[in-house]
């Protein structure tokens, strides 16, 4: 529990609210994804060496890692959460790998609409979209493509491959399946606080 | 000690479908000792399949076979092939619905007679009234386990933080009729667990504390060794002799094979959507237009309710989805008070979403920020459903494909449906008294959602006093066949405002005591 959380009205009265900021710890980061089980794909020595970003987007050994970046930063500006590392972005991105890899016509999608971004990128800002500096012109190139099926797809996959995430569920306060716990009945469903005395 | 009957045995009563209407007329006819078959399109699933997953359990119970949205309906871009959101399974849509058990009022069985002539709409009085059904509300409520309602005897179902922060809202302004009738054990009851506020109720209880048929209706009737359910079998047509009358239907199984099973009464509650497609899908010579479509009217009035949603950023943490899932209700926009600008009324129902479904349905297809910033206050979230009257239009109608057809080769349904000037009046009202409501209790936030895909359908078979306003009488027995029974929502006159699987269970009981008394007596 850090300071603000302690100050909180809730945390006073016992209401669990549950850490949303950011964890940079491994421990932490443990802790607040529940990925301690096993399928969580784990870095190469390689890949250590590298920037963190260059990293997650080499897990797409099949499109490839300059495809990875340009879908990573693309899924971050689709649904910006600053507050959420990239890696939970890259798990809605990176089943597109072994997809395309089986998939000749998404596969095609995927690389046409990357290099169409792209060159929008060089002609506007002289940079791949994954290097151009700002959110605002970053939008201003997928404003441009927004109707086209390229960012459609990604998008609508989006929608359940980012929130349908369980990993990403703390982060949001969604507490997920809770029939295995006992339901709510003695774990808060009437714990609320902050209204005014009726 | 389940039963089976052959197939040539035409002394039974063959039910289509096993929700609220079907599963319940089988529960009240075995009890009375008559014979039925029930063929349901779906699979058996348990409770064991049940998971608290609101994804997972949309692509296991969900009746996803082709449909097409059609008409001047939003769903034509947002949801063009899921018009409607309901279960493909044993037990129906009782699997996936909400639990909420509300009475219609008694001016909406009357609408005709209140609301007079309204332009572009074909309203119509039901032929029987409020105080006919009240009885068998009664009776409904008893059966079902209605928390909170003297008929059940069961204590109300206990506030959770998302009725507290609703509840809050709607007496600061000014709203007096909060309630929350919901078939849900507040204590053990009928064989089944008291609820433990584990939410996730329209994924299938995964306790059994919420009311389904699945395992109150159907498992009570096959005791009586009265009934056979058979799963998978998909009805493809119903037969008749030439006289007119039914003699059975026939189904395929889940190999796709075909089989005939005689019966001495037919009753059809495959849901609005369902029923008068398989009517329609039935045309023979005698009946070139469908059975039971003397009127012209099976498939049309197709009535959804007029619905809206909206999420509202509270100042503090909610958690709506603690706990059972409907919250508190608001009733005071019911009555009909068409000095608001429109015609009906219309509930303000407390529905929780769980991220996913939040989601998904805030804004389709909407991206960015506008989206993000609203999901990151998903713990601080209420959420409410609009349920309003849906006025019926003849041209809002389940009609069949020319062309496309589906996997048992039948012509697959179509969905056209339009708003009414009504339903749009309505909608904004019901969205800012909610607006309003929100800010009452501090809301920094209130966005305002697309209709999602209703599970309520209704009005395919409407009940009518005259065959030639609608396709059933005040039983439910088709105008034009005298074996051949309607037995779900399509039978509605009018939709009211009120969530429509307590009036299927009430309409059921009573059409059971109706069947069976006929068939003592040898009528049918």
């Amino acid at each position: 529990m850090n300071d603000d959380l302690h100050q909180s009205p809730a945390a006073q009265e016992g209401m669990r609210v549950l850490e949303k900021r950011v964890t940079v710890s491994r421990r932490a980061f443990l802790k607040g994804s529940g990925l301690t089980a096993a399928g969580v794909t784990t870095l190469s020595v390689g890949g250590l060496m590298l920037p963190a970003r260059d990293a997650l987007a080499a897990e797409l050994t099949h499109l490839g890692a300059a495809i990875g970046k340009t879908l990573l930063v693309m899924a971050r500006d689709i649904f910006p959460h600053d507050k959420i590392a990239d890696r939970y972005y890259m798990q809605a991105i990176e089943p597109y790998d072994a997809k395309a890899a089986e998939d000749p016509a998404l596969a095609k999608l995927i690389r046409d609409g990357v290099a169409q971004l792209d060159a929008m990128a060089k002609a506007s800002f002289n940079t791949p979209y994954a290097d151009v500096g700002t959110e605002t012109q970053r939008l201003s190139l997928l404003y441009a493509i927004e109707h086209g099926a390229f960012f459609q797809k990604i998008k609508g996959d989006m929608v359940t491959g980012f929130y349908n995430n369980k990993a990403v569920w703390p982060l949001f306060g969604e507490e997920g399946s809770s029939w295995e716990k006992g339901g709510y009945i003695n774990r808060g469903f009437d714990d609320i606080d902050w209204l005014p005395k009726a | 000690m389940s039963k089976t009957f052959s197939k040539d045995d035409n002394s039974v009563v063959v039910i289509i479908g096993s929700g609220a209407g079907g599963g319940t007329l089988a529960d009240e006819l075995t009890r009375q000792g008559v014979d039925v078959v029930i063929l349901e399109a779906g699979k058996h699933h348990t409770q064991e399949d049940f998971e608290n997953d609101e994804w997972a359990m949309f692509a296991k119970i969900s009746w996803l076979d082709k449909r097409i949205s059609a008409g001047g309906w939003h769903h034509t871009e947002t949801y063009p092939n899921l018009p409607a959101w309901i279960v493909k399974g044993v037990g129906g849509s009782t699997m996936h619905w909400s639990g909420l058990a509300l009475r219609f009022m008694a001016h909406e069985f009357k609408t005709r007679s209140t609301y007079g002539h309204v332009p572009g709409a074909n309203v119509l009085d039901w032929p029987i009234s409020y105080d006919e059904l009240a009885p068998y509300y009664e009776i409904a409520e008893r059966k079902m386990g209605v928390a909170g309602t003297k008929a059940s005897g069961l204590p109300p179902m206990p506030p959770n933080n998302h009725y507290r922060v609703i509840e809050h809202g709607a007496r600061k302004i000014g709203y007096k009729d909060i309630v929350r009738p919901v078939a849900s054990n507040t204590r053990p009851h009928d064989g089944r667990p008291a609820c433990q506020q584990i939410g996730y109720c329209m994924q299938g209880c995964k306790i059994g504390a919420k009311w389904s048929t699945l395992y109150s209706e159907i498992p009570r009737a096959m005791k009586t060794g009265h009934a056979e359910l058979r799963p998978q079998s998909m009805v493809l047509r119903i037969e008749h002799d030439k006289s007119g009358k039914a003699t059975g239907v026939l189904y395929a199984d889940k190999d796709g094979n075909q089989h005939l099973q005689k019966a001495r009464v037919v009753c059809v509650a495959g849901n609005s959507i369902e029923s008068p497609r398989l009517l329609l899908n039935s045309a023979s010579s005698l009946f070139p237009n469908g059975l039971a479509n003397s009127s012209g009217q099976v498939g049309r009035n197709y009535m959804n309710h007029t619905t809206a949603a909206a999420l509202t950023i509270n100042p503090g943490p909610v958690y709506m989805y603690r706990g059972f899932d409907i919250a508190a209700v608001v009733s005071d926009e019911v009555p009909n008070n068409p000095d608001r600008g429109f015609l009906g009324g219309y509930h303000l129902e407390g529905l929780a979403l769980h991220l996913p479904f939040a989601a998904a349905f805030m804004k389709p297809g909407g991206w960015g920020r506008e989206v993000s910033s609203a999901l990151e206050k998903f713990d601080h979230m209420s959420c409410v459903w609009v349920c309003g009257e849906d006025l019926a239009q003849e041209e809002n109608s389940i009609t069949l494909h020319p062309t496309e057809r589906d996997q048992h080769g039948l012509p697959i349904p179509i969905v056209t449906k339009t708003d009414h000037t009504n339903d749009a009046a309505m909608r904004r009202h019901g969205l800012a008294q909610w607006r309003k409501l929100s800010e009452a209790v501090g809301a920094t936030r209130v966005i305002d959602m697309p209709p999602y895909p209703a599970s309520h359908n209704m009005g395919t078979n409407r009940m009518s006093e005259k065959a030639r306003d609608g396709v059933v009488n005040k039983w439910g027995q088709t105008h034009d066949i005298k074996n051949l029974f309607v037995s779900d929502g399509s039978q509605f006159t009018s939709s009211g405002a009120a969530n429509p699987t307590l009036t299927i269970v009430a309409l059921a009981i009573r059409q059971a005591e109706y069947i069976a008394g006929a068939m003592k007596r040898r009528e049918l």
